[in-house]
């Protein structure tokens, strides 16, 4: 008996991309919470990266007197790398994770609007998942870069001119990729899982959700 | 020639699970609501109200019974069809208005049309004759939070009106609103029933709603209690309103 009812056109990416690039423009302040929250938690990654490939070059490379003295402790180093890397990491899940469930569950509200108003739940997610996206990637590149900058700058001034003959750079480079692979992906799923959670939900149950 | 029925419920029940136990909130509601009409679903708090605009809005899933919009079955839709008759076919009108916080009163009145697939133009022109309509002409470009409670409602029904919908369901429209803003509310929504021949469905224990419906559903404890035409109304809104009064 179905006459009168037709099927809702999905729309077109370009919708999803307008839409969610003025949401990110608007709620600028939430965004910019958000994007700290995720560059803190790569940037502190990072910084652990970073020390872990200067003590490994300047033992490896480095003046006769700094490889002495580093390698009559390298078991401890190791230890200690593998800790805090392992800290870092839980910090950097966490983290983002939080943010990210934080402020996609507060709009459940308008996830729910959205589906009364005609939204497809895919629509639903494309928006959501641009937006994390951005967050991601802009919090985990300019995180990373912070992180690298301030292990440096440590170094420099703890083993001085000795250390940029043999800067790590691609050692760094691949821990960077890394870290902006691993802050983006957190932050996508972060983002997508309870996006996905209420736009699966009725929308009358989205639209009374409380957080 | 009898006039066509645009929402129907047949043995409509809700049952909510609270942990185990089970909450029936609605316990078989059969209601027809013909094309054109104003009416207003009156009840107590915790009648089931909303539970019933939810289930006739397709926002929700009835537990057992059907509804019927514009005689198609709405449990036998699928997420695109859903999509499409709550977009084209039902405008919804919510107690706290539910407008989209970062868009502006006029993006807020041309989503529905975006998702209907029309061009941003068309959408912006249209969503500015709205915007007249309900008399806001001028307050376009304010973000619902630059807006009064009457006025973000104001965008609400444009935006409810946007794509032409057979039904308009307002639940508690007026709820958060003064007596007076109530007012122009309830007056504007009869206003577009009459023009746009709209069927107006509201929840509410606004009694100032008793002066414009047609008929009055009065539910309690999930039933239908009694549905009254205008014409028997017109004797008891006095007295209800003396009860009220003060
Ligand atoms: N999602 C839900 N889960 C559990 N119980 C619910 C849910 N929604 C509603 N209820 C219960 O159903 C009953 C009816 O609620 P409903 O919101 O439909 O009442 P109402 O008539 O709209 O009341 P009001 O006039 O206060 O808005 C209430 O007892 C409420 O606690
Ligand atoms: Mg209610």
């Amino acid at each position: 008996m179905a006459k009168k009812i037709e099927k809702q056109l999905s729309l077109p990416f370009k919708n999803a991309f307008q839409m969610s690039l003025r949401s990110l423009k608007i709620r600028f302040g939430r965004s910019v919470i958000v994007t700290m929250s995720i560059l803190l938690g790569i940037a502190f990654l990072m910084s652990v990266f970073s020390t872990n490939a200067f003590t490994r070059a300047l033992i490896e490379k480095g003046p006769e007197t700094i490889r002495v003295s580093l390698q009559y402790n390298q078991e401890e180093l190791h230890t200690r790398s593998i800790w805090l890397v392992s800290l870092s990491l839980l910090v950097c899940v966490v983290g983002i994770v939080n943010a990210m469930l934080m402020s996609v569950t507060e709009r459940s509200r308008e996830i729910g609007t959205m589906k009364c108003l005609g939204a497809l739940d895919r629509f639903v997610m494309e928006l959501f998942l641009l937006e994390s996206l951005a967050h991601g990637l802009l919090g985990s590149i300019v995180g990373s870069v912070i992180g690298v900058l301030i292990m440096s700058i440590v170094f420099l001034i703890q083993y001085g001119g000795a250390l940029l003959s043999i800067f790590p750079a691609g050692a760094l480079l691949r821990y960077s990729v890394i870290s902006i692979i691993l802050g983006t992906a957190l932050a996508v799923i972060g983002a997508l899982y309870p996006a996905y959670v209420s736009a699966r939900m009725e929308p009358a149950e989205a639209m009374r959700r409380e957080v | 020639m009898p006039k066509e029925a645009i929402v129907r419920t047949i043995g409509l029940k809700k049952t909510y699970m609270l942990g185990k136990i089970p909450l029936p909130v609605l316990k078989g509601i059969d209601l027809e609501i013909l094309k054109g009409e104003y009416i207003s679903i009156m009840g107590p708090s915790g009648s089931g109200k909303t539970t019933l605009f939810n289930m006739i809005g397709g926002l929700d899933k009835p537990t057992e019974g059907k509804v019927y919009i514009d005689e198609v079955d709405v449990a036998q839709l699928d997420a695109y069809e859903l999509a499409w008759l709550r977009c084209r076919k039902i405008g919804y009108i919510f107690q706290t208005f539910n407008l989209i916080p970062v868009m502006t009163a006029l993006k807020n009145i041309m989503l529905p049309m975006i998702f209907a697939g029309l061009s941003t133009d068309e959408a912006m022109e249209k969503a500015r004759q709205l915007l007249m309509t309900v008399g806001l002409g001028e307050r376009i470009h304010h973000k619902p939070f630059e807006l009064s409670g009457g006025q973000q409602q104001r965008v609400a029904i444009a935006r409810a009106l946007a794509n032409d919908p057979a039904i308009i369901l307002a639940d508690e429209p007026t709820g958060n609103l003064d007596l007076r803003t109530g007012k122009e509310i309830i007056q504007l929504l009869k206003q577009m029933n009459r023009e746009k021949k709209v069927s107006v469905i509201t929840a509410t224990h606004d009694l100032k709603m008793l002066d414009v419906s047609d008929r009055v559903i009065w539910v309690r404890d999930g039933l239908v209690e009694r549905v009254e035409d205008r014409a028997n109304l017109d004797i008891k809104v006095g007295e209800v309103e003396g009860e009220e009064g003060g």
